[in-house]
Order: C-alpha cells, then structure tokens, then sequence
C-alpha cells in the first residue's frame, strides 16, 4: 500500500534501468549544541547526499563528524534545523522504527560477543518480525556477499572469528534488512593494513552490486579518496571546508586548511584514484584445485610463464606456486598454506603496490565479483601506466 | 550414630528438603530483588556508591541478631527466615549484578540503540545475557551464605535442619547432643555442596558459549 502523491509516478521507482536502491539525505541549517557548551558542535549545516553514493566524512577529531552521523538515526537529535530521507522528516517516525531501516556499522563491527554470527546478523530482521525462514535464507545470502561461507561461519561466535571477519559480519549485519542508507562510523580502523584493504575493496563491490547510499565517517585520507563518490571535509564545528568528487579536492583544494589536509603528497595520491582494472591484465594459463601438479606446471612453462595460479571451482583464486614447487605437488590442494596476493579490480593502483611488495611473484592477483578471477597485474604494467598518466598530464 | 541416621532418616531427609526449599525460594526472589535494585542503580550513577556500602554493612549484620529484631515486627516461624535469607541473600547478588550490568561496553549498547532496538530490548537481549555469568556467580556466593543463615532460622522456630543444631546445643552432655549437632551441621554442609553443583551446571547452561570463559 504506498501512498503515492501527484508528481511522483510509482512506475519510475521500480524500473529496472535504475539499480539505485539507496535514498538521498538532505540536511538543512542543521545544529547541534551539547549541553552545557557555548559554541555549537555542528554549526549550520547544510548537505545533500546523493542517492546511490558513497559520502565520506572527514575532518580533524572533535570536527564534528561523527556527531552529524549520528544525528542522521537520532542517537543524537539536533538543536535546530531538519534531516530529511527522501524526502521524509526523520522525525516523522519513532526513533527506534527509523534505526531500523537504517544499517549501522561501527568500529570493529561491534558485534554482541553472546550471539552467533547468524544471531548477529538476524537481528534486526528479527526486530522487524520477518519470517523465520526469510531471515535464515537472508542471513546466507549475506554471509556470501561478504565473503564468508555460511555453513563454515554462521553458527561461530565472534571471538572464534578474526578481525577482518568480525568486521565483515558487521557490515553484513548493517545490511541485513536491506536498508536504503548505510551509516559507517570508522568501520575499518581496527584491523591491519593489508586486511583493510582487502575490506576496502569488497565493500566497493558490494556497493556496486547494491547501490546504497552510504554515509562513511573516518580518518584516514586515502580512505576517503578510495572509497567515496563524494568527500566531505569538514573543520571545527563541522563547518564544510569543502564537499566535492575526489579528484576535485586533490586537484583543486578549495583553501589551505584542505590543502594541510589532503597532504603534500598529493601527486602521488592521484595512485588512489586509478583502479587496478584501468590497467591491463595478463591472462596466464591456469590450473584447477585437483589437477597434477606436474602436468600443470609443463602447461604453464609451454605458455612461458614462470608459476603456476590455481582456482577452485568458483574460479576463486587458491593457490599461486612457482614452477618447482607446483612440479612437487601430486594433486594441487584446495587450500594453500601461504598467502596469495590478490587485490579486487576496484583496488587503487596503490593498493596494488602495496602488495606487490610482499608478494614473491612480481605481480598481484585481480579478482572481481564475488573473488572471481580475473587476470594479474604485474609491476611492469604499474609503472608503465605511472609513466603515461605523467606523460598525458605534465604537471 | 548411624543407628540415629537410620532412626530418624525420614525427618532428616524432611527438615533438609525445608531448609532447601527456604534458602532457594529466598534465594529466587533475593535475584529478582537485586536486579531491579542493579538496573535502577546503573541508570543513577550517584546510587552505586550507595548500593555498594548499603551490601558492605548489610553483611556485617549478625543474623541472629537481625532474626531477633523481625520477631516483634512479624512474629515466629517461616516469614522471619525467609524476611533474613532473601536480605542477605540480596546483597553479593546485587553487588555483582552492578558491576555485571555496568561492564557491559556502552558502545555495543549504542551499537544496539542504533540498530533499532528499544531500552527493554536492548536490556533482556544484550545487557543481561552479556552480565549473566557475573550475576550467577553472585548468585551461588548467595547460596553458599544462605544455607548458613537459614540455619540459624530454627532460633525462631523456623524450618529447615537448623532445629537439629539447636536441639544439640541445647542439650550438651545428653544422650543425642552430638549427634544432632553433627547431623544438622553437615546436612547442611552437604546440602550447600549439591546446591552449588547443580547451580554451577546451570550457570553454564545458562551461559551463551561466546562468552564463557
């Protein structure tokens, strides 16, 4: 039953050329003072988040970010002024009923210790009263999206998980009732580097699949530059220092205060504007999990290559060996002791180095949808692209 | 000795059904007592310091003593006993249920407020269960205590094996003495000892597997 107003035709909202399932967010003149505080937290603050996109806030701590996040599902209310969800006062609707149909994802997921991770997940479809089997059947599909496998994980507790997966389940747990806004407030910024990244990565993969408009608070720049559609650079009382594209602030700071911010080394953060898929991909030959490891090394060194990749039977990559060692294997085994490096093909060229470095092969492994193989980069074709990006641009 | 086990077994196993029955009825509603004590303090911090003196000095009142002061007030047999029990009963329950409630992180409590989830919601599914293995602890200290204290409720011609105890007291030198003495006191001892295994086995059945340590 949806009450649908003149001007607003129903049809266009289903239609299948938009994937949008995201809501667009607009604040207007909103302020926030704390009690007991002369000068506003947030001073009069106007903002339009795009449906579909990815804003990241940032700014120095006590700049107010993370208290405009909040104002968005009303853990804080503002003083004056008015949040709108498409369309729709947020203060139209009770408080918990709005949280509800908004994810919200912290710091290291936050995911409560005494629940399993299908507990976790299942909750507020659970507050929302959906169908048992509804919820069971959502909880795998979720399970998958992030990249965990549901029969292996879904009855572990989180401290039987890492880092990295506890933090996967929160996001899965944030999109658990499909809701149209994500809010994230540092969601990354307890695990490692390495990890991080390889979060980074997905959640822009599932965002490509979902198209949900996620608000994103942090800290970290480069962050910023690699996950958001937009960036929203606040300074003290979260006055908007300036709300553009990525490239845009990098190559166009509006003031000082932005420039200080982005960093001096801002021609080498334009790295972190070009994903790996911008490059070109080598097509190795490869192996499958259960080939003779002989046979698939002769194939490889008929190709001229100097190792051996192996993927499973979802074309995820498992396995990255050097002629030799692939010569010594019977059966290539499904899981590889060592790690492989692997970046997704919406990793920065950054990223990509990043982890080239520690890998022993010269080259990094892209993935696409899902972990999909998709090819390799190697250094060769990292410097080349530096070399006609700098040739194409003279700075 | 045995033959006064064999004699009076039925009594015996009697009087340590009621002394059961008292201390785990009190002890019920000295848990239910405390957590609506520990939720009101946790929402005012300025009744922690309070609640905590309140359960210091509380225990250091002697039970006879507080036995003594409910007769006037509510006459002899089972209510003084269970008023004294579910008092003391209270106290170690209400400590650790503070200190169980309040350790709950408040960021997953906010985490859980973000979510959607109402105050009584985020209480009965979050707090509690994340402060259960505190309060059962409190609760078996309870227990343990309160198989003593119900004990000495015979003083006010109460149920339970304390009867025995006193009737040996009082009759030192007499044929029985020691053995009612010796039966009462470990009847009791024993008693406590099951008590605590079956709430131990409880207390991990009760317990979520994610935070049992």
């Amino acid at each position: 039953m949806s009450t649908t107003t003149s001007g607003q035709p129903a049809p266009e909202k289903d239609s299948p050329t938009s994937a949008v399932s995201g809501a667009e967010i607009v604040f207007d003149n909103v302020v926030k003072t704390y009690p007991g505080q002369s000068t506003p937290a947030v001073d009069n603050l106007s903002l339009t988040v795009p449906a579909g996109k990815i804003v990241m806030f940032i700014g120095p701590s006590g700049c107010g970010k993370t208290t405009t996040l909040k104002m968005i599902n009303r853990l804080h209310e503002p003083t004056s002024g008015t949040i709108t969800i498409d369309g729709e006062d947020i203060r139209s609707k009770n408080a918990t009923e709005l949280r509800r149909t908004i994810g919200y994802v912290i710091q290291g997921g936050s995911l409560f210790p005494h629940m399993t991770v299908e507990e976790n997940i299942a909750l507020v479809p659970g507050l929302l009263k959906w169908d048992k089997k509804d919820i069971a059947a959502r909880v795998e599909d979720l399970l998958e999206l992030v990249g965990l496998d549901p029969s292996r994980y879904r009855n572990r507790y989180p401290k039987e998980l890492s880092g990295g997966q506890q933090q996967r389940v929160g996001v899965a747990r944030g999109l658990a009732a499909d809701p149209p806004v994500l809010l994230m407030d540092e969601p990354f910024g307890a695990v490692d580097p390495i990890t991080r990244q390889r979060l980074q990565d997905e959640l822009m993969s599932i965002q490509e699949e979902l198209q949900k408009t996620i608000v994103c608070v942090t800290h970290d720049i480069d962050e910023a530059i690699k996950l958001g559609d937009r960036i929203l650079l606040l300074s003290e009382g979260a006055h908007v220092a300036q709300y553009d594209t990525p490239q845009e602030i990098l190559s166009n700071p509006a003031d000082e205060f932005v420039e200080d911010f982005v960093g001096s080394g801002s021609s080498l953060k334009q790295l972190s504007l070009s994903r790996v898929d911008e490059l070109e991909l080598q097509q190795p030959v490869i192996a499958s999990v259960g080939d003779e490891g002989s046979a698939a090394a002769a194939a490889a060194r008929a190709a001229g290559q100097k190792d051996v990749i192996v993927l499973d039977a979802r074309r995820r990559p498992v396995g990255w060996y050097s002629l030799g060692e692939a010569t010594r294997m019977s059966r290539l085994p499904q899981e590889s002791h060592e790690d492989i490096s692997v970046v997704d093909r919406r990793a920065t060229i950054n990223d990509a180095l990043d982890s080239m470095l520690a890998s022993s092969h010269g080259g990094v492994l892209v993935t696409g949808r899902r972990d999909e193989f998709l090819g390799v980069v190697t250094f060769t074709a990292v410097t080349e692209h530096i070399r006609s990006t700098s040739e194409s641009s003279p700075s | 000795m045995v033959d006064f086990i064999a004699d009076k077994w039925q009594d015996i196993l009697f009087r340590s059904y009621q002394h059961v029955s008292l201390v785990v009825q009190s002890v019920l509603l000295a848990t239910i007592i405390a957590i609506a004590l520990a939720v009101l303090v946790t929402q005012i911090p300025r009744l922690r310091s309070a609640a905590n003196m309140i359960s210091a000095i509380g225990l250091t009142i002697p039970s006879l003593a507080l036995l003594g002061l409910l007769v006037p007030l509510v006459g002899i047999g089972t209510l003084p006993p269970v008023i004294a029990v579910t008092f003391y009963a209270t106290l170690p329950i209400l400590r650790n249920a503070v200190v169980g409630l309040s350790g709950v992180s408040p960021t997953l409590l906010e985490s859980a407020k973000g979510m959607g989830m109402g105050s009584l919601t985020r209480f009965r599914r979050v707090q509690l269960p994340m402060a259960w293995p505190v309060i059962m602890a409190g609760l078996r200290v309870s227990t343990q205590m309160s198989m003593g204290v119900a004990a000495i409720a015979a003083y006010v011609l109460g149920p339970g094996l304390g009867t025995y105890i006193f009737t040996g007291l009082a009759q030192i030198g007499g044929a029985n003495a020691l053995n009612y003495a010796l039966v009462g006191t470990f009847g009791v001892v024993i008693l406590a000892l099951l008590l605590d295994a079956v709430l131990l086995l409880v207390s991990r059945l009760t317990t979520s597997k994610g935070i049992r340590v």
